[in-house]
């Protein structure tokens, strides 16, 4: 009954988006206030139903309502609670179902806390938020309905995918679509101001947050992603440049960009139409990244279940959105008069060069990513792109950023002297190349990515260090540090994060030692200076699943550090295995340890990593999202955003 | 489509690890040849997966084929070739440069090119142009009110 009753809501979803789409846009056209104040009411309505319609799958996959279809391929009763819950989003439609729930709410947040947004903006903001809703639900209802239900129930369920087992993937697609879906506001936003026809830094100002969370969000779904195949794929990759991984990464590439460019339109109103255009495309790639997952055009260790007909639907609102938002721009961007004048060396100048080679490295990324299909398609070429590609052609923007960005932060807005700036940064750079210089020594082998990772490494976050001291003025009154507004540390630990995460990546990439040995039980080996002993190896039963777990003991000289169980687990009724590595976490390095098969001798197949730094891609990740995160509640959103404050604020824009 | 997912679901059935203990070379030149070899081979059967992290059953036999012919006396470009002829290029995770791959790994610096001459050309043009005059003093007090709201 329940299930009805979601369905039903689902329904009448489909019905107040149409609404909230038509009656607001229409409202605003015509200036009649009363049709655009049904945008607020009808986009929380929206909100309401959507929620209640996913309880109640949540509530079909808890209880194991093997009726539904969906929890029948996706449940299993044995399974632990936390995976029922996570099962709600570990398949097409149920993710589905969760994408339109972000959708609804961040347009039920468009209509709470956009208060102080004037009438017809606000209007038409959520009323495209709407537009996006409708196309998304047809696309539930018409081709991924989870509330179908089964002639015959079965006894069981048949589980969910043991890879997706696992805490840091329960909730890697929540935080994901929060970033996909939260693109949506700042698409939004440039369809409505292009509808305005006017761009000022009011708008920047109105924009800029909801780059900036859907940007927190990406990052951290990116990093729980990446941690995840680490720990679980059984030999301690962090980045795959996977079709799927691709199709998170573009768009977070495009909303970095746009976070920056949002700035500019904030502070000195000029790059309206470039950030405009940054919008629609950050957008349009989260749209290509949900083809791309779902029409199965491109295998990839995530795809859902696919079949064609889904690929046509989003690729046809791809289409309508993108076509839509495109004609219109290249009809209205004329009308985006810059003002801030600047000269070639700037704070400006240095945002324009960020913001290329953001965007020129998003789309090495999506070339590399569809090529397949391309050559395919053009010349009859069946042919793979993979690692070795994305690793060359996408690695130097990265490097180039990385120098350049400490300088750029600290340009002064309008015109400056290069010599000048660079000078302020002498420490830094002094520092960065100690750095290089003593890696390269104590290193074994003498390769440049770890000397010059780290290098850019310590040169991003001691910039970045340099750069908040640099506002306290010429006599250091570090007193005034703790007046800073966020924004400023957010600045700081969001680049001092990129720092950590490079660091953290050239140590990993350059000095990964690999071991892979026959052990006996009762056996010790040494790697690279550890001793690693295997103690026992026992089966044992977990809740759906059976395994084999080893006891292993690692030891420096006579003191044991840790005591690790990896595990080679086998799910009956997915009838998959999975390896879970044991793991030793520490801020230098990861002792990384896999167990394997019987040997004919007895002995145990053991692979053995000794991986550095690996904690540090994933804690500067954390970093950068804290960065964001303390960006978003700068004073100057938070006023924005409309929490009514008495006129205390300093006059004009604070000076960054 | 179903008949690849079935022989995926076969493959995976025996738990293995990626490269196996009797699989590596006695001599760790040679073996650090194969596995240089082996991460730029796609696993036929698998997902984005090269023949170095799988586990399926074709990337073991690929696996000792590069080691047979590195023993052999092959250099690593010649065991490359020798897999790309029985399993065509599909089998390389980096796209050769040759016809239209060309377009591939020319398009980043060119579409670096391009974007930094219409930057340039944007912000040479924005140093010349007069400054437009800023909002007049009623829309100043307007966004000023609008900000503090």
């Amino acid at each position: 009954m329940l299930v009805e009753l979601g369905h039903f809501a689902l329904v009448m979803a489909f019905i107040v988006a149409i609404a909230q789409t038509v009656l607001p846009l229409w409202g605003a056209q015509t200036r009649n206030r009363a049709l655009m104040a049904v945008g607020e009411p009808a986009a929380m309505i929206q909100l309401v139903l959507i929620a209640f319609s996913f309880g109640a799958l949540t509530y079909a996959f808890v209880t194991s309502d093997f009726s539904l279809k969906v929890v029948v391929e996706n449940s299993h009763t044995l399974k632990p609670m936390l995976y029922k819950v996570s099962g709600v989003w570990g398949n097409h439609e149920g993710s589905m179902l969760l994408w339109v729930l972000i959708l609804a709410l961040f347009g039920g947040a468009a209509a709470l806390f956009g208060q102080n947004i004037p009438a017809t903006l606000r209007a038409r903001v959520i009323g495209i938020q709407g537009s996006i809703g409708v196309a998304f639900l047809a696309f539930i209802l018409f081709t991924s309905n989870p509330f179908l239900r089964l002639e015959w129930p079965p006894m069981d369920g048949q589980d969910l995918n043991p890879l997706l087992q696992d805490p840091g993937l329960a909730f890697h697609p929540p935080f994901l679509y929060l970033g996909y879906v939260g693109l949506s506001m700042t698409f939004s936003f440039a369809v409505a101001a292009l509808l305005e026809g006017r761009v000022d830094a009011a708008w920047g100002r109105w924009v800029r947050p909801w780059t900036l969370a859907a940007w927190v969000f990406l990052t951290i779904g990116i990093g729980l992603g990446s941690w995840w195949a680490y720990y679980e794929l059984g030999w301690g990759g962090f980045w795959f440049w996977d079709p799927v991984e691709n199709a998170s990464f573009m768009p977070w590439l495009f909303a970095a960009a746009l976070l920056h460019s949002a700035i500019v339109v904030e502070k000195r109103e000029t790059l309206k139409s470039w950030t405009i255009l940054l919008a629609i495309m950050a957008f349009g790639f989260s749209l290509i990244g949900t083809f791309l997952v779902r029409s199965g055009v491109i295998t990839s260790v995530h795809a859902f279940a696919n079949d064609p007909e889904r690929g046509v639907f989003i690729l046809l609102i791809l289409a309508i959105f993108m076509g839509g938002a495109l004609t219109l721009f290249s009809f209205r961007a004329s009308v985006m008069q810059a003002k801030g004048v600047f000269s070639v060396v700037s704070r400006e100048s240095a945002l324009v060069i960020n913001n290329i080679l953001l965007a020129v490295s998003s789309l090495v990324v999506f070339i590399g990513t569809i090529w397949p299909l391309v050559a395919e398609a053009f010349w009859e070429r069946k042919l793979s792109v993979g690692p070795p590609f994305f690793d060359a052609a996408f690695t130097p923007f990265f490097v180039v950023l990385a120098v350049l960005l400490p300088i750029g932060t600290i340009l002064p807005w309008k015109r400056a002297k290069l010599g000048a700036t660079v000078k302020k940064l002498i420490p830094s750079i002094i520092l960065a190349v100690a750095v290089m210089g003593l890696v390269w020594s104590i290193q074994t082998e003498k390769s440049l990515l770890g000397p010059i990772g780290l290098a850019l490494g310590t040169w991003l976050v001691a910039g970045a260090i340099q750069d908040i001291l640099l506002r306290t003025g010429k006599t250091m009154n570090l007193g005034r540090l703790t007046r800073l507004p966020r924004a400023d540390w957010g600045r700081l630990l969001a680049h001092g994060g990129l720092g950590v995460t490079m660091a953290g990546i050239a140590g990993l990439t350059a000095w990964t030692v690999e071991d892979i040995r026959v052990v006996q039980v009762g056996e010790t080996f040494e790697v690279a200076g550890y001793t690693i002993a295997l103690e026992s190896v026992d089966r044992a039963q977990g809740p759906n699943y059976i395994t084999t777990m080893a006891t292993m003991g690692v030891f420096e000289g006579d003191k044991k550090v840790a005591t690790l169980h990896p595990e080679k687990r086998s799910y009956p009724v997915a009838q998959m295995p999975t390896t879970e590595a044991g793991i030793d976490n520490g801020f230098l390095r990861d002792v990384y340890l896999v167990i394997g098969d019987v040997q004919s001798n007895g002995g145990w197949a053991v692979r053995t990593y000794i991986k550095p730094l690996a904690n540090w891609i994933w804690g500067g990740t954390i970093i950068m999202a804290i960065g964001g995160f303390l960006s978003l509640t700068d004073r100057r959103y938070r006023v924005a955003v409309g929490a009514r404050k008495a006129e205390t604020a300093p006059k004009g824009v604070p000076a960054e | 489509m179903k008949y690849l997912l079935l022989v995926l679901a076969l493959l995976t059935a025996t738990p293995t690890l990626a490269v196996q203990p009797d699989e590596v070379l006695q001599d760790p030149a040679m073996e650090s040849r194969a596995r240089d070899i082996s991460q730029g081979l796609r696993c036929l059967v698998c997902r984005n997966e090269n023949i170095d992290e799988s586990n399926a059953e074709l990337a073991k036999d690929l696996r000792l084929l590069v080691r047979e012919r590195l023993v052999a006396g092959d250099t690593n470009d010649e065991v490359v070739d020798y897999v790309v002829d029985r399993y065509g290029e599909f089998v390389l995770l980096k796209p050769t440069l040759t016809g239209a791959n060309k377009l591939l790994w020319i398009a980043g610096p060119v579409m670096l090119i391009l974007a930094l001459i219409i930057g340039l050309t944007f912000i040479r043009r924005r140093g010349k142009e007069p400054e437009v005059a800023d909002l007049t003093e009623d829309e100043e007090a307007r966004l000023a009110r609008l900000m503090n709201d």
